[in-house]
């Protein structure tokens, strides 16, 4: 767990999306580590600016898509062999190509729920707290118009005189501590 | 106005016509991040509500009402009430089932399909096209529900471990009917909330009363923002797109097998899973058209919803016409073709039949009128044409799904059998009912949720493109 008081981070404010992306790769080059941006639409080149390439969603649908394939597919073959075989016309009960279609639908809805799900948990949605809404800027700005790169404290290089000296040379409109 | 006429020089030129694809604009020129927030928020966040708003809302309202007086009928006396008897035992539920799930299906294809395409311009109404998709659902889910009879026992069509211990026979396609749609609706209604939470966020930083901030931070669930929740928020939106693309294929198909695999000559065709798919889609954009037009009217969204989706939907919609043209072709080819009595008295009997004005009907909303007219650019932008058209083509889908289902069972195989349909005004009620429960919902997402995804607008912005430090310096936004 983070510590729960003192500073969380130092926040700098750009107008432009350019702005944010330059600052994002000065600051990943300077050695930071702990840092993130914050956009109110997906900006891809500020997540490689600041070393985020790949995520685990992809996997985490795969797993989930062929958990549904299989629970469906036994669950089918279990209920029409063992559970309640009907004899229709003394067609076969285990007849696979006719389960393929719930399986089908199975393998998409488990998929595209676990893609959902997991996105959140991987994100650690739902937060309603966070120490940045602390900031009066970033309420006002964050999901309109504004984008914000975040210097946070448990970051080994964070010192609040030189961070806020280094954040200067990126030329940010503004800087705020940001308390937890 | 077509753009041919539109002459580079004409300040009219400048405005609407992209220079870059010589289209239609897909966003009005001069929009900036903050004007889109603006516009988009303002709708949900302003405290006056629109008297058009009520009024629209009060017409849904009697419709459900109305709808909930014929299902409390229902419930008490059967399904006795509707015209529902032999040899036509499956009348306007399943018609509307099929209507409605079909209506649903543009919306999957907006916000999916064209998203895997790439069509930048879908931006703006995919939003509204999936509420729509959802709201569809919901009235079609209704249906089998109530048509059952017995609409408590329900339940009885989900594998579940209960007293009885009597389980569903998976070789039916009417259970597959039950996954399909089950599915479509859970992963369509996932993917419409995942796709609103960043939106949510904005209107609970932009909303001044504590009450209306805490209700939009609870949808929001604390979305602030980080890039790298954006990164895993596309991948997870793309790998959504790609499951919901087979999905909404998979879901209509399944519903032509409830007609195709039975052996009722009409029914028992190849044909049905891509006339069907197509046909879905050729209603769903009529209805996203029926919605879209008045919208950008009433709401002024013409910066943002410009002539360029209209145009591109009346594009659309010509091209699934013509493959349900092709469907409906192929019909009467293999009526000749089979060589088959019954299917060649079916398909004469479905034209020239007692019942033939439905058939005529059809073509003339399907066929006749937009395949027609759609060529013309010039009608495909005129806003007026395209409403009452949209209207058209949702009444031929109807009467597509009645002709089907009605004129296929009345005369089957036995002519003592023969008999005729003609619905109730249950029936009626229940119908119009759901149209009335459909626009009350619409017009509550309308209030209450944000109708245009502004993160994807924004994203098409000019100010959003990322440049190098020297053309960047005094481009101001």
């Amino acid at each position: 767990m983070p510590p729960r008081e003192g500073i969380y981070g130092l926040l700098a404010e750009f107008d432009t999306p350019s702005d944010l992306v330059r600052a994002a790769q000065k600051s990943y080059q300077d050695g930071w580590r702990r840092l993130d941006c914050y956009t109110p639409y997906p900006v891809e080149e500020a997540a490689e600016a600041i070393g985020f390439h790949r995520n685990k969603v992809p996997l985490i649908t795969l797993i989930g898509g062929l958990m549904g394939l299989t629970a469906m597919f036994l669950l089918e073959t279990w209920i029409s062999t063992l559970a309640y075989p009907i004899n229709a016309a003394g067609r076969p009960t285990y007849s696979w190509p006719a389960f393929v279609v719930p399986a089908y639908e199975w393998t998409i809805l488990w998929a595209g729920l676990s893609a959902c799900y997991g996105m959140f948990a991987l994100c650690g949605l739902p937060e309603p707290y966070h120490p940045l809404f602390n900031a009066p800027n970033f309420r006002t700005g964050a999901t309109d118009d504004k984008f914000f790169l975040c210097l946070e404290a448990l970051d080994p290089k964070f010192d609040l005189m030189e961070t806020r000296a280094f954040l200067e040379t990126l030329e940010p409109v503004s800087i705020v501590e940001v308390e937890y | 106005m077509a753009t041919s006429e539109l002459k580079p020089g004409n300040p009219e030129y400048e405005r609407r016509i992209d220079p870059a694809t010589g289209e239609f604009r897909v966003i009005e020129q001069g929009q900036t991040f903050k004007s889109v927030t603006a516009k988009i928020s303002d709708i949900v966040l302003t405290p006056h509500t629109p008297m058009g708003w009520f009024a629209f809302f009060a017409v849904g309202g009697a419709g459900a009402t109305m709808l909930m007086v014929a299902l409390v009928w229902l419930f008490l006396k059967g399904v006795g009430i509707w015209a529902i008897t032999q040899p036509v035992a499956w009348g306007f539920a399943i018609i509307n089932f099929v209507w409605w799930i079909g209506i649903g299906h543009a919306g999957t294809l907006i916000s999916a399909i064209l998203l895997l395409f790439k069509q930048g311009w879908r931006n703006a109404i995919n939003r509204f096209a999936e509420a729509m998709t959802i709201f569809a659902v919901i009235c079609a889910g209704l249906f089998p529900l109530i048509h059952v009879g017995r609409p408590w026992l329900g339940y009885w069509l989900f594998p579940l471990p209960f007293t009885m211990t009597v389980w569903p026979q998976f070789r039916s396609p009417l259970l597959w009917d039950v996954f399909a749609v089950s599915t479509y609706a859970t992963i369509s209604v996932v993917f419409w909330y995942m796709g609103m939470v960043p939106d949510f966020g904005t209107l609970r930083d932009r909303a001044k009363h504590p009450l209306v901030q805490w209700f939009y931070g609870l949808l929001s669930l604390g979305w602030r923002g980080s890039v790298r929740h954006w990164a895993r928020y596309e991948t997870a939106a793309l790998l959504l797109s790609g499951l919901a693309t087979p999905l909404v294929l998979s879901v209509h198909t399944v519903i032509s097998f409830d007609f195709a695999v039975a052996v009722l000559p009409g029914w028992h065709t190849t044909i049905y899973p891509p006339y069907f798919v197509a046909g879905a889609i050729y209603s769903g954009f009529a209805m996203v058209l029926s919605l879209a037009i008045p919208l950008r009217k009433f709401y002024h969204l013409e910066s943002l919803v410009t002539e360029r989706h209209i145009d591109n939907m009346g594009k659309l919609m010509l091209t699934t016409g013509f493959i349900v043209a092709y469907g409906y072709g192929m019909e009467a080819f293999m009526a000749w073709y089979s060589a088959d009595h019954w299917e060649a008295f079916t398909f004469w009997n479905r034209a020239f039949g007692p019942m033939g004005w439905s058939y005529w009907l059809l073509l003339t909303c399907n066929l006749f009128i937009p395949l027609t007219t759609l060529w013309s650019r010039k009608l495909r932008v005129n806003m007026t044409y395209m409403f009452i058209l949209s209207i058209i083509v949702n009444t031929g889908m109807w009467f597509e799904r009645f002709v089907i289902i009605v004129t296929s069972l009345y005369r089957d195989f036995l002519p003592s059998a023969w008999g005729t349909y003609r619905g109730t005004k249950w029936d009626y009620m229940t119908f119009f009912g759901t149209v009335g429960l459909f626009l009350a919902l619409f017009m509550l997402f309308v209030r209450f949720a944000p109708m245009i995804p502004m993160n994807e607008i924004k994203l098409m912005l000019p100010g959003a493109k990322i440049k190098p430090k020297e053309a960047a310096a005094g481009d101001g936004r």
